[in-house]
């Protein structure tokens, strides 16, 4: 049911010069599914990441985003999704309220349109208390969390989390995929990228990418069935290992 | 009083930047040839110490030394000893592979020839990029550059400052491999990392939060002393369960690990027949307990969870 689906990806490729960085990636993503986008470095994530977020032309190949194109209606996309990567979230010298309706005003909110969404996430949050507290000070778990509600302040179709939670602590972590599954329970979908496996079984679908290909796709549960694996993470490294060995 | 079998002893360092205290009267040592670990998320001043031992930082309070020399009156000698890779690439991006590995090598009055067995295993994956900038390395192939930088004058000590951050799963493992075989060479290794579960790869570990040290030990020493009944439960909709067990009376915490959802009971009354009563209540598909030991990161979240206690409390 291509109505149902979020991104709609076929045949996709990217090239820089000989380098092929995504081979014919066909895939999608549901409505208000987590869906764990996977790979070992410079598999090719990053690339692929880029295109579906309207910054990168494909080479050739299909993809859409909410329903937009990714060559010609790259700022319709831009509007329709939520992004926030464990590198840049926050304006640290602005209030967490000035950051709030700094991205608000970005996706153009009405000043009661974002008061409502301060109330709303914040609230949901329990950081009410931290509204006029300027961001730098605040612990890094907080803005973690602040960085992903910013995310998804215009309610977009799919949020992407590009590494979320590096670097967190465990108690934390455990948070903000509460959030994500919070998140994707109303609709939202989630696109989420991470180091920790442990994190990958929560995601109703991975798909790894090694090479620049998919190389597997499907629900944790069927990943480790099919590579007779105990968990995501031996999934993982026997996929990646199969890459080492083809590139010597 | 030197014990020479102690590479790095720190005694009550603290240091703080402004109104951030980054440690707190921190105290540990670790022994020659030792693997430890500083486990901890980020902000709880694992950076801070390595920088203080590699005598780039000034502690405000506190001694420490490495291999006997006082990190602030002998810093001197200590610098010819370390080695260290700090947490941000930090090689000439525009030096090849090459280039950067003799210029560390002459800063240290030896040559690549002199130690190339130390880095020999490391740097083979690298030798097809030898004419290669720095800066255009792949993630990984910049990380076994600056690991064969700071070895190639033989430290005695080593310093990694999160050398798996960011890192997929099997280069870690690569890395952790590496990590081991220069043990067997002698030299002492005080590593950081946020990920739980490297802990289980060091001889001892310090587990960090917001600049104190929650417990330290070796990875079985400090799984010994958690002292709750620990479960595992399973089951099909592994979102409903949780939120049905954190309303569970006999439930002390439980937090999702992957597939599972690791259950601590306040006391040895509750049993899993209990448990699965409890859960079968609402939800009728399969589920299944059963007792497991804790893995460090529960180790760490039950401290964590303890510190904040005696927070409230005090």
């Amino acid at each position: 049911m291509a109505g149902q689906n979020v991104i709609e990806v076929s045949d996709l490729v990217k090239k820089f010069g000989s380098f092929v960085a995504n081979d014919h990636l066909t895939f999608s993503v549901g409505k208000g599914e987590i869906f764990g986008f996977l790979g070992a470095n410079g598999a090719g994530k990053t690339t692929a990441i880029k295109i579906l977020c309207g910054l990168l032309a494909p080479t050739s190949g299909k993809a859409t985003v909410a329903g937009f194109d990714v060559y010609h209606q790259t700022d319709k996309i831009k509007q329709n999704i939520g992004y926030m990567s464990q590198k840049f979230s926050l304006y640290e010298d602005l209030t967490v309220k000035e950051n709030f309706r700094f991205y608000g005003g970005i996706y153009g909110l009405s000043k009661k349109q974002i008061d409502n969404r301060i109330n709303e996430l914040l609230g949901t949050l329990d950081l009410l208390h931290v509204t006029n507290e300027s961001t730098h000070a605040l612990p890094l778990g907080w803005k973690q969390k602040l960085a992903f509600s910013l995310a998804i302040i215009h309610n977009p179709s799919i949020v992407f989390l590009d590494e979320p939670t590096g670097g967190v602590d465990p108690i934390t972590r455990r948070q903000f995929w509460d959030m994500i599954y919070e998140t994707a329970l109303s609709g939202i979908t989630v696109f989420v990228t991470t180091h920790y496996m442990d994190e990958a079984e929560y995601c109703q679908r991975i798909s790894i990418m090694v090479d620049g290909r998919i190389e597997a796709l499907d629900t944790p549960a069927v990943l480790k069935k099919t590579y007779n694996a105990q968990t995501m993470d031996e999934v993982f490294l026997k996929l990646a290992r199969k890459a080492k060995v083809s590139n010597s | 009083m030197i014990n020479p079998s102690e590479s790095v002893v720190v005694q009550d360092v603290s240091k703080s930047f402004g109104k951030t205290v980054a440690l707190q009267s921190i105290s540990l040592s670790a022994d020659k040839g030792e693997l430890f670990g500083l486990i901890g998320p980020d902000g709880a001043g694992k950076s801070t110490l390595l920088r203080i031992l590699t005598t780039l930082l000034l502690p405000d309070a506190g001694n420490a030394s490495i291999a006997g020399y006082d990190i602030v009156s002998d810093y001197r000698n200590i610098r010819r000893i370390v080695g260290y890779m700090p947490g941000k690439f930090s090689l000439y991006q525009d030096l090849t592979v090459e280039e950067n590995l003799k210029f560390f090598a002459s800063i240290f009055k030896t040559t690549v020839a002199e130690n190339y067995d130390l880095i020999r295993d490391i740097y083979i994956q690298l030798e097809p990029f030898r004419q290669r900038p720095a800066g255009k390395l792949s993630g990984g192939m910049k990380q076994k550059l600056a690991l064969c930088c700071a070895l190639i004058h033989r430290p005695e000590v080593l310093f990694l400052d999160e050398p798996t951050t960011g890192v997929d799963a099997l280069s870690r493992r690569e890395f952790w491999d590496m990590m081991r075989r220069l043990k067997k060479e002698g030299i002492t290794i005080l590593v950081s990392t946020p990920y739980m579960d490297e802990a289980m790869l060091c001889d001892r570990v310090a587990l960090m939060q917001k600049g104190s040290l929650l417990q330290v030990d070796t990875p079985a020493g400090i799984i010994g002393q958690y002292n709750l009944p620990l479960w595992a439960v399973k089951g099909s909709d592994i979102y409903e369960l949780i939120g049905l067990l954190r309303h569970f009376e006999g439930t002390q915490s439980v937090y999702l690990f992957g597939d599972s959802i690791h259950l601590a009971t306040k006391d040895s009354t509750v049993t899993d027949t209990l448990i699965l009563s409890y859960l079968q209540k609402t939800i009728s598909s399969n589920i299944e307990v059963y007792k497991i030991e804790a893995s460090i990161e529960d180790c760490f979240m039950s401290l964590m969870e303890s510190e904040k206690q005696t927070i409230i409390a005090g």
